[in-house]
């Protein structure tokens, strides 16, 4: 038997977690203190530090439990927990474990609705910028809701009623309890692949748990990423979601969400009848004021006095007339006037006189030209007589008076030797006749006694 | 007599622009009468199609397909 008095460390510490675990007042414990060092674990699970002005107390919440928190545990917050003490063995540390954990002084929805919301207007996903209009007149509505309930009633009866034009198809939803978030998530997505209009986010009344869906996160984005125009009815009055926030219009009931959806019929027809009216008078108003024109028209002036409106024209014409005549009168005489001048002028330089003294001139100059010729010929005659006693006095003849006589052979006259030979036949003009005779012999005189021949 | 085809919401926003063309004032007489007659046409169509609107096509989704839905109505239709 080991008397050994030590105990392993181990030992010791097992020995005082069963102490604490079997201790009723530590298995169920309420404790409220400040949150400091707060790290969530990636697996989920949350270490903190729990401690109020004088001592510290490490905590621990798995993940399982951690997923109930509405809010995101911060350090700084007061909170209520309720779990059991025990000891970390590996660490010898005993510690708080928290099975649930709430805002002291707030509900921790109010603080989880809080945290996203600001989370939200932080990153603009509830400015004015996001909304987007709002059809006059939807064709085709999507009714996101649960299928049975008070709400989808309200919405149909009331869309039917006002504006029996428009489509309304359904998209049944789960809008409270487990599943209501991924069910609202697909309703609106799926309503996104459809071209509808506008599209209804309705629930009926309900608790502020049951309508939490609405202020979860992913209800919230899928509302912002909608193509679709949105309008909520979700919250009722004085709750309002996030849901609420993010849509593009928010009705306080199903009923006011379905009359903001479409117009009234009523009021459009009350409208439409108005238009009429309103076209009737304002046409007749126009033709009225064409009536009323055209009969001032009709009695003004020229209208009434047509015959005003031509006079001035018979004037000028008249005066037209008048004047064209008297012009015309004018330029005839004056016309005469100048052909007269002109008669006058020519008249006065008729060639008559040149006429005359050219046929005295020409008959001068006739005589003149005959006497000249005459005395011309005269002087030619008495040339010509001296000529002839001139040429008589040099004619061969009468130098073969003189004993001079012309031989010639063959018709020539022989004026040298040369020109005849022995035997030729001359003959020889004589003064008073002709003689034949022959050549007996040529003696061609020396070159001293040539020019005696 | 306007198409048939026009869609309620094109033939009220014509109409409304014609009354404001009309209201204006400056619209010659025949364009006026043309306007007006297009208007009253426009007018009848809305009328009509608001009038005569068969009971709405109420549909529900249902594994993706469209499915008649009977919901209970009340009294006050129509």
């Amino acid at each position: 038997m080991s008397t050994d008095p030590y105990l392993s460390v181990k030992a010791l510490t097992k020995y005082i977690k069963k102490k604490f675990d079997a201790d009723p007042h530590l298995r169920d414990v309420y404790v409220k203190g400040e949150l400091s060092n707060v790290k969530i674990h990636t697996s989920g699970h949350i270490y903190f530090t729990l401690k109020d002005n004088a001592t510290r107390l490490p905590g621990v919440m798995f993940s399982a439990s951690a997923k109930s928190v509405k809010f995101k545990p911060e350090s700084g917050m007061t909170v209520l927990i309720r779990g059991d003490v025990s000891v970390y063995e590996a660490s010898g540390q005993y510690q708080l474990y928290a099975q649930s954990m709430q805002v002291d002084g707030i509900g921790d929805y109010y603080l989880a609705f809080e945290q996203l919301k600001e989370k939200l207007a932080k990153e603009g996903l509830f400015d004015a910028l996001h909304k987007k209009q709002l059809p006059r007149f939807p064709k085709r509505i999507a009714v996101v809701t649960a299928q049975t309930g008070a709400a989808v009633r309200d919405i149909i009866i009331t869309l039917h009623r006002r504006y029996p034009l428009a489509e309304v198809v359904l998209y049944p939803t789960l809008v409270q309890g487990a599943g209501a978030v991924q069910s609202i998530v697909q309703s609106i997505q799926a309503a996104n692949t459809s071209n509808y209009d506008v599209l209804i986010v309705g629930r009926g009344g309900g608790s502020i748990e049951d309508l939490w869906a609405f202020n979860e996160e992913a209800v919230a984005r899928v509302i912002v990423a909608s193509k679709i125009p949105i309008i909520s009815a979700i919250g009722h009055e004085t709750d309002t979601t996030i849901a609420d926030f993010v849509s593009d219009l928010r009705a306080p009931t199903p009923t006011a969400a379905a009359e903001l959806a479409v117009p009234s019929q009523a009021e459009l027809l009350e409208k439409i009848s108005s238009y009429r009216s309103r076209m009737y008078r304002t046409v007749s108003i126009t033709i009225s004021q064409q009536q009323k024109m055209l009969e001032r028209l009709t009695s003004s002036f020229p209208l009434a006095y047509p015959e005003r409106l031509y006079r001035p024209f018979i004037e000028r014409i008249e005066r037209a007339t008048d004047s064209l005549q008297r012009e015309s009168l004018q330029y005839v005489s004056r016309s005469k006037e100048q052909y007269r001048t002109f008669d006058h002028r020519l008249k006065s330089r008729m060639p008559l006189q040149q006429i005359r003294q050219s046929e005295t001139d020409v008959t001068e100059l006739g005589r003149r030209l005959d006497y000249q010729v005459n005395q011309l010929l005269k002087d030619r005659q008495q040339q010509l007589s001296s000529s002839i006693r001139t040429l008589d006095a040099l004619s061969p003849l009468k130098i073969m008076d003189r004993g001079y006589s012309i031989p010639y052979i063959e018709g020539a006259v022989v004026k040298s030797v040369t020109q005849v030979k022995t035997g030729d036949s001359l003959t020889i003009a004589m003064q008073d006749g002709m003689i034949q005779a022959t050549v007996n012999e040529i003696n061609p005189a020396s070159k001293g006694d040539v020019n005696d021949g | 007599m306007a198409e048939k085809k026009i869609m309620f919401n094109d033939a009220m926003e014509q109409l409304e622009e014609i009354v404001r063309q009309l209201e204006q004032g400056d619209v010659p007489l025949e364009q006026a009468l043309t306007l007006y007659q297009k208007g009253m046409e426009l007018s009848k169509v809305c009328h009509d199609k608001l009038q005569n609107a068969e009971s709405q096509l109420v549909t529900m989704m249902k594994d993706g397909k469209e499915v008649p839905i009977d919901i209970e109505m009340g009294g006050n239709a129509k």
